[in-house]
């Protein structure tokens, strides 16, 4: 019988080695899977690359795992944001080395991950100094940048619904990053608020198959902080 | 003669006049996200939103934000009927494979010829943030430009060559300032329109450019 769920997400990351480069789902507050992240941070394994769209704001989720001194390295987009003041210090410290990556090269580049590509050549890039050093090449009278993937040993995913199969669905803009994401790592550990019977999930809506979840982890509800809000987008 | 600069309101209104019935939009975090306010009724116009949305709606009344529901700004959003969300990689395939029709961006500096530069300054101090800005440049049908034309200490962000790092080269189509609109052309730039009561000699002077007489769209 295959049965994915396990009831301590600390358990279900007993794998994770020192070193390893972990992707963590999400997009300012949606997505982010901070009990999943907490666990990590229990588990204790250090010295990680982390790849996220942000690096974390106020001390929770990602910025908790950036305080706890575990991360080496950070793989993102955007890392600054309003209250982004744990990243800024190590960064600004030199105590955490940044790879700042066009936000289409990310998601392209864990896709590729998931789906076996090897590189690809993409147009994003190319002629600033995020390509410095990348292999360009001339296709059809453009310019095209060699970008790599990014592969997982770990993946961390909120997601809304699953079964013991591991099928998952989202909620809203929450889903951003978790289904490329899930496809991308060794170990795949996607936390849900609901756990249905097999066939309760319509299977016509199911977003990420069974195929790409390792173990999921049922957890309470909280209520979404509008975290890594922008000062200047604070609401009238 | 004496002129009045357009405020951000009315710049917002000019570009929402321009997008045409039925487009997909992308709008950048900051003062792009204005245009929203002001298309023109019975335009029907999709807004795309990088982290998965399509058909962002009306910003949802107090106490009925949903953090689950969030434009690149972070901003509690609403979805129209007939809205979408979808993942990361299909959200990038939008705006990378040119299937949006028109994305709005604010910017550091634009170039007479079209380059951008709008994601980091290059301060050694600053922490750079790219986000979306790359592939948006070069992937959407048009970009278009949204910005004040002088910075704080009073010089044209429209440069004859970009000093900040590029975003992307040759991108730009469009730029909306508080004082006129021009279009980037490889030969330079082109007039548009310009506000009431600027002479064009006053632009040019504005601009600093190398080229002046700028060809106009004006009648």
């Amino acid at each position: 019988m295959i049965d994915k769920v396990i009831d301590d997400a600390v358990q279900a990351l007993a794998r994770v080695k020192d070193g390893a480069t972990v992707l963590i789902g999400g997009f300012g507050g949606a997505g982010v899977p901070n009990e999943l992240i907490d666990a990590l941070i229990a588990q204790g394994a250090k010295d990680l690359t982390m790849v996220s769209n942000n690096a974390g704001s106020s001390e929770i989720g990602l910025a908790a795992l950036l305080k706890a001194g575990r991360v080496r390295k950070v793989i993102c987009s955007f890392p600054r944001q309003a209250d982004s003041y744990v990243f800024d210090e190590l960064y600004r410290g030199r105590k955490v080395e940044l790879e700042l990556v066009p936000q289409g090269n990310l998601a392209e580049r864990l896709r590729a991950a998931g789906a076996g590509i090897g590189a690809f050549f993409t147009r994003t890039g190319f002629g600033t100094e995020l390509a410095r050093g990348k292999e360009i090449r001339e296709i059809d009278g453009q310019g095209y940048v060699l970008e790599f993937p990014i592969h997982g040993d770990l993946a961390l995913v909120k997601a809304e619904k699953g079964d013991r199969w591991g099928n998952l669905t989202y909620r809203k803009a929450a889903r951003n990053f978790g289904p490329v994401m899930a496809t991308a790592a060794t170990l795949t550990v996607a936390s849900v608020h609901e756990i249905l019977e097999l066939g309760e999930l319509d299977p016509e809506h199911v977003i990420t198959p069974s195929v790409f979840v390792d173990h999921i982890v049922k957890i309470a509800r909280v209520p979404i902080a509008p975290s890594g809000s922008r000062k200047d987008a604070a609401k009238p | 003669m004496t002129y009045q600069r357009r405020t951000k309101d009315q710049l917002a209104a000019l570009v929402a006049k321009d997008i045409f019935d039925g487009a997909t939009v992308n709008l950048g975090i900051g003062m792009p996200t204005l245009v929203a306010n002001h298309l023109p009724a019975g335009r029907e116009v999709v807004l795309h939103s990088e982290n998965g949305i399509l058909g962002i709606g009306p910003a949802p009344a107090n106490g009925n934000e949903d953090f689950d529901l969030i434009n690149a700004g972070k901003q509690a959003v609403t979805l129209l009927s007939g809205g979408a969300f979808f993942h990361h990689a299909d959200s990038f395939a939008m705006m990378r494979g040119g299937h949006l029709d028109i994305c709005v961006l604010g910017a550091f500096q634009v170039s007479a010829t079209g380059d951008l530069a709008n994601w980091h300054t290059g301060d050694p101090d600053a922490v750079p943030a790219v986000g979306g800005a790359m592939d948006l440049a070069v992937g959407a049908k048009q970009a278009w430009v949204m910005m004040d034309l002088l910075d704080k200490r009073g010089n044209s962000k429209i440069v004859e060559r970009c000093s900040y790092p590029l975003t992307a080269a040759a991108c730009v189509k469009r730029i909306y300032t508080d004082f006129a609109t021009f279009e980037c052309a490889p030969e330079g730039l082109i007039l548009r329109d310009k506000v009431e009561g600027l002479e064009l000699g006053e632009l040019e002077d504005l601009l600093a450019l190398r080229q002046r007489g700028l060809y106009s769209l004006e009648p």
